[in-house]
């Protein structure tokens, strides 16, 4: 079986199997999710602990019920009642967790890499809930895992991000996973919100987004990262809307089976149009939300799976 | 004291530019003849074939006296230098407070000629508190021993201020060192704007930032008429405008960091926050150019940037870690790395390393001739090892080649004919 690695920092590091293998276990979850007896003991006495630098809703949800799903006994740290106010260093919270035994963690953190740092120096396995602009592989996974159950494969797809791509790590996680699986991306939006270098990412980029979204066959809108903004990205969120706001008419562009997807919290009115979000035989971001869940499982299961599997290696003594 | 006399010696002199064999003569603190007979009583050293070439003199040292003496004072950076063949150091003004009145910098004077081995001289600050906005007194700086003015990574944002200060420096004949950076595009960035950068997530400036720095302040040469160097000059686009100023006749030199001239921005992998740096770390077209630039004297000083953090202020995410990465000791043997691969032959690093800074801030060192100071390191370019960042002299130990394999090394450093570093003292 793929899947190996004892972290999950981000899709960089996972192969084209690694992440067929976690779709296919996350099909089982989300039909383990539509039942009404939604359990597994999969992380039965384990200790999953989400550690939350940067608010969250709903992926700090997902992460719970994910975990509790699976049987794990399941802690939300939050950073306002934390010693991280109080000017303790990230290592130093780290190394305070480890001494808890927490067998699974589940960090977001607003610095780029932080959740890297953080991996080094605790002896469980640390999920990456989103670094800065760096990654979001969960995310990333349960767009792919949407697509796939909408579109019945994950290759030979056109695929349009739109939007704030500089700030989002969600783009970044996205055209990494879609690259691996062989897909065609485009990135669309204004200059200001690509990321420098975009020409080298291996993408089509576009400014035009009618002519960005011509035969495309997903369509993934990336929130507006108003709180990200150090000011003056675009002009003003109405005419951003109008140049860059999916609606009905700027979709005609697209294959006329494309899906909308969206990772949340949709901004109505400035990247989407909220009836366009609504409807249920283009938009997919309910869907998105409950493959969440089943993709968080698989992930903590697999790499529950490791952990254990290198814990017997060393109580053992085998070296691998 | 005794004359020593050097004997098979691989002589790097680079004012001729050339790399022969021969034998030097040290008296009384100063070269007193190259190729002659030793001296009745003199000291033999047979330096076994080994380079000899004059001490490096590196422009740009951060000392932590004043405000920071948990990571480097003058002993302990003294103590580095002379590890690392460098016999005279110019100390940066950028310590807690700034070196921006003459009584301060009459302190770390005193303090430094005290504690170091070395020949330590001082730079003070261009503005007050390197705040930018009031010129320093640069008359008695100057006649306290300021050798030149420098806000060090503060960049003066207005340009007003600076023009007066230039303006005013000039008419001293004061030099003065710039940070050729943009503010606007580069503040708060921590990585050069790229495909790496994006793909790491980390808020990066353009390399443009540098050129545009540069630009302003050369037209505040024009202006003034001021001596100016610029400290570190990293990217290919920003050496157009060196070459015109130059071309132009403008009193201007520039300098760049031993780190830009053997790393790059895909040194930083994992967000490995000792690599680190002010301007941060570039591309390989970047690197590739400023090394040839060198080659060709447009760049004419090579520097160490030597910059002590503590273990704290890097072991956090990459946005938040300090920048900056210790190197008088690492500096001799990155430089060889230059010369290994071809880029660099020995009498050129030495041009950059010890002639050119120098003669540029007026001193009689970086020479190998009769009459120079007898201000020696004593070398082996191909000895390999393994750098251990915990041997290090430097009270931080916050260097990238941690780890790495190097190749060379400094056997004996001599200040004015006497050892300061190496066996047999």
């Amino acid at each position: 079986m793929a899947f190996r690695a004892r972290h999950l920092l981000g899709i960089e590091h996972l192969s084209p199997e690694d992440i067929r293998t976690v779709l296919d276990l996350a099909e089982r979850y989300v039909e383990l999710s539509r039942r009404t007896i939604k359990h597994s003991d999969a992380l039965a006495g384990m200790t999953q602990i989400n550690m939350f630098f940067e608010s969250s809703t709903r992926t700090q949800s997902s992460f719970e019920l994910a975990g509790k799903r699976l049987g794990a006994d399941v802690m939300n740290m939050s950073v306002a009642q934390s010693s991280v106010k109080k000017g303790e260093t990230l290592i130093d919270t780290a190394l305070t967790l480890n001494a808890m035994h927490p067998d699974l963690l589940v960090v977001r953190h607003p610095a780029s890499g932080a959740v890297n740092l953080l991996a080094e120096k605790v002896n469980c396995a640390v999920l990456n809930a989103g670094d800065g602009r760096h990654e979001h592989p969960t995310q990333a996974l349960l767009d792919a895992l949407t697509i796939r159950r909408a579109k019945g494969r994950i290759q030979r797809l056109t695929v349009a991000i739109c939007g704030d791509i500089a700030h989002s790590r969600v783009a970044r996680s996205n055209l990494i996973l879609l690259g691996k699986m062989e897909n065609r991306i485009r990135l669309i939006g204004p200059p200001t919100l690509m990321p420098a270098g975009v020409a080298e990412f291996g993408c089509e980029v576009y400014d035009d987004m009618a002519k960005g979204l011509e035969g495309a066959d997903v369509v993934i809108m990336l929130r507006l990262q108003k709180e990200r903004m150090d000011g003056g990205f675009i002009p003003s969120e109405r005419e951003y809307y109008y140049r860059y706001g999916l609606d009905a008419e700027k979709l005609a562009n697209a294959k006329p089976d494309a899906i909308v997807m969206h990772p949340g919290p949709m901004n109505r009115g400035v990247e989407i149009d909220g009836e366009l979000a609504d409807d249920i035989n283009r938009s997919v971001i309910q869907d998105q939300v409950e493959m969440g869940v089943a993709v968080r499982m698989a992930c903590m299961d697999l790499l529950a799976q490791n952990l254990r599997a290198d814990r017997g290696r060393k109580a053992t003594g085998v070296m691998v | 004291m005794k004359s020593l006399h050097f004997t098979n010696a691989r002589l790097i002199d680079p004012e001729a530019l050339t790399d022969s064999l021969g034998s030097l003569t040290a008296t009384a603190g100063q070269i007193s003849a190259m190729n002659g007979p030793a001296p009745d009583g003199a000291q033999q050293i047979n330096c076994a074939g080994k380079c000899l070439a004059p001490g490096i003199v590196d422009w740009g040292v951060k000392v932590g006296e004043p405000g920071e003496r948990h990571r480097e004072s003058f002993r302990s950076a003294g103590m580095a230098a002379a590890a690392g063949g460098v016999t005279t150091l110019i100390a940066r003004p950028d310590t807690m407070p700034a070196i921006d009145t003459p009584e301060l910098l009459e302190f770390v004077t005193r303090r430094a000629a005290e504690a170091a081995p070395v020949r330590i001289l001082h730079m003070a600050a261009l503005t007050k508190g390197r705040a930018g906005l009031e010129m320093t007194e640069i008359g008695f700086l100057r006649d306290v021993g300021a050798v030149a003015f420098s806000d060090a990574d503060h960049v003066v944002q207005d340009t007003r201020v600076l023009a007066r200060a230039f303006s005013y420096a000039r008419s001293l004949g004061a030099l003065v060192v710039g940070h050729p950076q943009d503010q606007g595009l580069s503040r708060g960035t921590s990585a050069t704007s790229g495909k790496f950068a994006s793909l790491r997530g980390l808020p990066a400036a353009p390399a443009l930032a540098e050129r545009i720095g540069l630009d302003r302040d050369l037209g505040l040469v024009e202006l003034t008429g001021v001596r100016y160097h610029a400290d570190q000059i990293t990217t290919e686009r920003a050496l157009p405008a060196l070459v015109r100023a130059k071309a132009n006749g403008l009193d201007v030199t520039a300098g760049v960091s031993i780190h830009h001239l053997t790393l790059n921005e895909f040194d930083v992998g994992d967000y490995r926050t000792f690599f680190k740096l002010t301007p941060p770390l570039r591309s390989e077209a970047d690197r590739l150019a400023v090394v040839a630039a060198v080659g060709e004297g447009l760049i004419d000083v090579i520097c160490s940037m030597h910059t002590p953090q503590d273990e704290e202020s890097k072991r956090l995410p990459f946005e938040d870690a300090a920048a900056g990465a210790v190197a008088l000791e690492t500096f001799l043997p990155a430089a060889m790395r230059l010369f290994h691969a071809g880029a660099l032959s020995l009498p050129m690093l030495f041009r950059a390393m010890s002639l050119n800074p120098a003669r540029r801030l007026g001193l009689p060192q970086g020479r190998l001739a009769a009459g120079a100071p007898a201000d020696l390191v004593l070398f082996d370019p191909a000895v390999p090892y393994l750098l251990d960042r915990a041997a290090l002299h430097s009270k931080s130990k916050n260097t990238p080649f941690d780890g790495q394999r190097m190749e060379g090394r400094v056997i004996a450093t001599f200040v004015a004919g006497k050892q300061v570093f190496g066996g047999a003292q």
